[in-house]
């Protein structure tokens, strides 16, 4: 269990002033002049290190990411963007670092900057995180007034940073998309190659980074790489923000140590399990994109990125959505099918036709008007729709109904025969509900 | 990009490929077919509709082959060459998923549409499609929009492919056509739902791979395998855009573009598409001779006697003009005729154009090609707007501006041409100084390696149109855009055909009056050949004897119709502006009594007892070949091997440039010609176009 001397977030609950001086009571902007000094690839180095992996969902390297940059700057300027468009439902970490730490955040973006030998950086903010622009702007404003950042500023590396206010689509936090977005024109993802590393926003080298990502790095760097990786298990180190809502007793966002166990994270932190342990029924342990893990599968897991991804999950932004045994499933799913359904962007067939497919037959299923080979046809739809886009919303539309079908599929059968019961006479026809 | 070759194996077979190639051109260079919808091979690569997916055997998920550049590929682990595969279960699976998810939302009202039988979606479905559909739920329905006069739209049968979206950004060159909405809700529609402000509009309609774009005027006319099909000319301008005339019976239903790179790449224009019902109307369909005053329907015997007195009047009394849309047979066939009547007023020009007399031929050819404008690094256009006079070429210098870095400087009306450029002046006083000005255009036009300078045929129908041609080629002469291997100074003619009927020498003979002098009321007999653009306000003392084939302003005057073929009617030859050779073919019949052209002119001669050495047009055409080698090089455009005929200076001093602002050639893009004015859809455009104008000079 995480210590509060190793807290990176000190501020994660609003509890003190998240203004500059007792930012920086709290260590930010603590030898960041020297950091700066150091050479890229001596940052680069140090968060490879640290074994810290993107925060953002995929869990890539970051300190790898950041080295795919050109090594010298040429005729186009790098840039940094950092991607708050913070939409996946169940998740709601980087709202709270904006809010309370953004200090760490600008650090960050300013450290990082340097590792790619940007003086620029974009933040790429939610449509709907209204008071989190308020307070990113004002922390933005004090450190240019402190001239810790602009041009001819005291850390010695010119830096200016952008807030941007994203319109609110889900589809603006895919890398590509919100760069589109950024640059003006419509949220739809660019095809890949070239990477942004290559052609970017506006066509320049650019490396597009979590909010938590970003602003973990100044702390690595103060406290050591070693420190970092002191944390968590092999290729999963680090300490994380999890956001853990449903069915536990306390609700809440906490910083901890990666590869806690499910169980340690809910006893610790949320006063258990709704009406104990025996009534947990799933749970989605990353954001509503990740398939859901039966009770029993979970409860002794370690919540890391590469248990969760053994368990045919995955750990993406540790968004843990607990569900007991008074929920339906099936209706949860549909719920987020329709999510899906309505954020596809539209642009590519298979998720612009096949989310849709999906939500109305999932909403048959929730009343159980489908037909029993109904579930096969979804899960075919499901995998034609992944892997066969050009972004990964169509992938993050199509797990979790794998999941469900995966791990509950009798649960969908029950409710069909049911609903088939007392409607003998007219199987094989589908019949409207009374 | 270096274009290395590289190495892939595509279905177990090994081709090399430039590096720059993508996946989908590999595969077709191995010989595998891939489906695709969003792919088109002049548009950017959207990648969208997924149905061009393979197989890379090593990658998780399979590749959308149309966007995957080859040179971005990687080895297999042990250094052999990637494996592809674009057939086999997995690829099947995929492209099956795809057409499935197409077809769902899709209304499968084929037999309603008139894309079918040539709709990529239908040729698709049968051949990667499911036989059954497992989609039992309501189908998404979309509301159609308003495109105008020309573009019907069914929207509900769109796939979201986006080429229409980015044909008008990318190659028309007006943003106006996008997808607005998101997911299952995305729709396509233009601003404001009005019709595009192009004069390429009419291409979505071939680009569509669906029925979601069709023609408006063809609409429920006819299926396409009931259709006639003739490879044929475009003579609405001076481009000569390579068509296919699509016929039933004897109504020509459509007009379609044929791909030519050298011309008209696979564009065509509105007015080149959709002028096919001005072929049905308006239509001079028997021999008419004036009595008392009023037009009366002859035989041909009659009109011919008539002719002949008309004609029997003194030679320098007598004048032929040449229209805009005269093939080179007739014009031919008319000036053997005028000649051995003795009557050397004979002239094919515009009234008061002065061109062509040095007999040099590169003075008035589009020498630097059509194409070449994609070679050229800097463009000078003096007194043309090619939006309006050559609307697939402006769509070409947009290509060169927006890929080659093409710059443009204009001197003339400052239009909007669908790309950017310097204004130099209204008046070819802007030429004066120009080598010397200081200004970016001026700069590029000075240093480039392959400068180009267009005029446009209206100028050198000025007053001053001998010293604008002259200062035009002095100042290409100045910025050395004549090379060997670069002849970078040409005109832009506005008709068809113009240059046909110059190269055949109908231009006043020794002593003879030009148009202007023709047309101002000296002669008794004029003998117009579809002449309708021309002023005939004072001609009314003199008997006219017109040929052609449409009741426009010349027949409206005439004495004498003598109704001649249309061009999908025959077999003939045109000269594009380029000097290329090209020649139509009969798609349909001439309509009623109308012959040939110049089987006319070959029966009157032998009516008034001149009979011309010619009884058929293969015994013409070798006289014209003959008589001018050019017409013997079929498809063929000299383009820089004119350049020595250039690097002399015109014999004319450009002293004369006025400072009169040059106007338009063309007012109303959709009524150049009496075609265009016979054509109810052009009107209708004609119509929306005033109605367009209004509203935004209203704002």
């Amino acid at each position: 269990m995480l210590q509060d001397k190793d807290r990176i977030f000190t501020n994660l609950y609003g509890a003190h002033d998240p203004g500059l001086e007792e930012a920086k009571k709290r260590g930010a902007w603590h030898l960041t002049r020297e950091m700066l000094a150091q050479e890229p690839e001596w940052l680069c180095n140090q968060v490879k290190e640290s074994g810290l992996r993107g925060r953002g969902g995929a869990g890539f390297p970051t300190g790898l990411k950041w080295t795919f940059m050109p090594k010298s700057v040429g005729d186009r300027p790098h840039y940094l963007v950092v991607n708050a468009d913070e939409s996946e439902p169940g998740t709601c970490k980087d709202r709270e670092i904006m809010r309370h730490d953004p200090h760490l955040l600008i650090e960050g973006c300013m450290v990082a900057s340097r590792a790619m030998r940007a003086h620029a950086c974009y933040v790429y903010l939610r449509g709907e995180y209204i008071a989190e622009r308020e307070a990113l702007e004002k922390a933005v404003k004090e450190a240019y007034e402190a001239k810790l950042i602009g041009k001819d500023n005291v850390n010695g590396w010119d830096f200016d940073l952008y807030v941007h206010h994203g319109a609110g689509a889900y589809i603006c936090g895919e890398e590509t998309a919100l760069l589109e977005s950024l640059e003006g024109k419509k949220g739809q993802p660019r095809l890949k190659p070239p990477f942004p590393a290559n052609a970017g926003l506006y066509g320049c080298p650019t490396t597009v980074n979590n909010v938590e990502s970003i602003a973990v790095v100044p702390t690595i760097l103060r406290r050591g790489a070693s420190w970092f990786a002191g944390f968590g298990r092999p290729n999963n180190t680090g300490t994380k923000l999890f956001c853990i809502s449903g069915h536990v007793n306390k609700p809440c966002n906490v910083e901890e140590e990666m590869s806690i166990t499910f169980r340690d994270l809910i006893e610790t932190h949320c006063g258990g399990i709704r009406g104990g342990w025996d009534n947990l029924k799933a749970v989605i342990p990353g954001g509503s994109s990740v398939p859901m893990v039966p009770a029993d599968q979970i409860m002794d897991a370690h919540m890391d990125f590469d248990t969760l991804r053994d368990l045919q999950s995955g750990l993406g932004t540790a968004a843990v959505i607990v569900m007991d045994k008074s929920t339906d499933l099936i209706q949860a799913i549909s719920r987020i099918a329709y999510f899906y359904k309505h954020e596809s962007c539209g642009q590519c067939t298979p998720c612009r036709e096949g989310t849709g497919w999906m939500w109305r037959v999932l909403e048959q299923m929730v009343k159980g008007e489908a037909h029993h080979d109904d579930i096969d046809k979804l899960l075919d739809v499901s995998k034609q729709v992944e892997g066969h886009t050009i972004c990964a919303l169509g992938d993050a539309a199509a797990w979790p109904v794998q999941g469900l079908i995966r791990h509950f599929r009798h649960e969908i059968e029950d409710r069909i025969t049911q609903y088939r019961a007392p409607r003998a006479l007219v199987q094989g026809h589908t019949v409207a509900a009374e | 990009m270096s274009d290395d070759l590289f190495k892939l194996n595509i279905d177990g077979q090994e081709v090399e490929v430039p590096r720059s190639y993508t996946l989908m051109q590999a595969c077709e260079e191995a010989g595998a077919e891939i489906p695709r919808f969003c792919y088109h091979e002049r548009l950017s690569v959207a990648g969208n509709c997924r149905m061009c997916l393979v197989q890379w055997h090593g990658a998780p998920k399979p590749i959308a082959s149309c966007a995957q550049t080859v040179g971005d590929m990687r080895m297999n682990p042990d250094g052999t060459p990637p494996n592809i595969s674009t057939k086999g279960d997995y690829v099947e699976k995929a492209r099956n998923g795809v057409m499935e998810f197409l077809l769902i939302n899709h209304p499968l009202d084929c037999p309603i549409c008139d894309q079918g039988g040539e709709c990529d979606l239908q040729d698709q479905a049968v051949a990667y499609g499911r036989a059954d559909s497992r989609y039992e739920l309501n189908k998404r329905a979309v509301e159609d929009k308003n495109m105008g006069p020309l573009v019907k739209t069914i929207m509900t049968r769109c796939i979201q492919c986006t080429r229409c979206v980015r044909f008008a950004a990318e190659v028309a060159g007006v943003e106006e056509l996008g997808m607005i909405s998101r997911g299952e809700s995305a729709e396509i529609t233009t601003y404001l739902e009005e019709s595009l402000t192009s004069e390429l509009s009419g291409n979505v309609i071939d680009l569509c791979p669906v029925g979601a774009l069709t023609s408006k005027p063809y609409a429920y006319n006819a299926r396409p395998w009931e259709l006639r099909k003739t490879e044929s000319v475009d003579i609405m301008d001076a481009m000569g855009a390579n068509i296919r005339v699509d016929a039933k019976g004897d109504a020509v239903m459509r007009i379609m573009p044929v791909i030519n790179e050298e011309v008209n790449e696979e564009w065509l224009s509105d007015k080149s598409r959709f002028i096919w019902d001005g072929l049905a109307r308006q239509r001079l369909d028997k021999p008419y001779v004036r009595k008392d005053g009023k037009l009366t329907p002859v035989n041909w015997g009659e009109a011919f006697e008539a002719a002949k007195g008309a004609l029997s009047v003194a030679p320098e009394k007598i004048g032929f003009v040449a229209g805009d849309l005269i093939e080179v047979e007739q014009a031919k066939a008319a000036l053997d005729l005028a000649r051995a009547l003795g009557v050397q007023n004979t002239d094919c020009r515009p009234a008061g154009a002065n061109y062509g007399k040095s007999g040099v031929r590169e003075h008035y050819l589009l020498n630097p090609t059509l194409l070449g404008v994609e070679e050229a690094d800097a463009l000078l256009l003096i007194g043309t707007n090619p939006r309006l006079e050559a609307a697939v070429w402006n769509a070409r210098i947009r290509k060169a501006w927006l890929w080659n870095d093409l710059k443009v400087g204009v001197i003339g009306e400052a239009v909007d041409l669908t790309y950017d450029y310097e204004h130099l002046g209204d008046s070819p006083d802007a030429l004066k100084g120009l080598f010397n000005k200081d200004s970016a255009i001026a700069e590029a036009l000075r240093n480039a390696e392959r400068p180009m300078v267009i005029v446009g045929e209206s100028a050198l129908a000025r007053e001053d149109g001998d010293a604008i041609l002259a200062a035009a080629h002095d100042y290409a002469l100045e910025i050395q855009a004549i090379k060997d291997d670069w002849a970078g100074f040409g005109v832009l003619h506005t008709a068809a055909g113009r240059v046909g009927a110059l190269d055949t020498g109908f231009v006043p003979g020794e002593g003879g009056a030009d148009t202007a002098a023709m047309l101002s009321g000296d002669m008794e007999t004029l003998v117009l050949l579809g002449v309708d653009e021309a002023d005939l306000s004072k001609t009314s003392s003199a008997t006219m004897i017109y040929v052609g084939s449409h009741g426009d302003a010349g027949a409206s005057k005439a004495d004498i119709i003598l109704p001649s073929a249309a061009y999908t009617e025959m077999v003939a030859t045109y000269v594009n502006t380029e000097g290329r050779v090209q020649m139509t073919r009969r798609a349909v019949q001439p309509k009623g009594e109308a012959r040939e052209g110049w089987a006319i002119f070959r029966a009157l001669s032998d009516v008034v007892g001149k009979t011309l050495p010619y009884d058929s047009a293969d015994a013409l055409r070798e006289v014209l070949r003959e008589a001018n080698p050019i017409f013997a090089g079929l498809g063929y455009a000299p383009g820089h091997e004119g350049a020595d005929a250039l690097k002399a200076k015109i014999s004319v001093s450009s002293d004369g440039v006025s400072k009169a602002p040059f106007t338009a050639a063309i007012g109303d893009f959709y009524m150049t010609n009496p075609i265009a004015r016979a054509s109810k859809t052009m009107a209708e455009c004609s119509l929306q176009k005033q109605g367009l104008e209004t509203a935004v000079a209203a704002e």
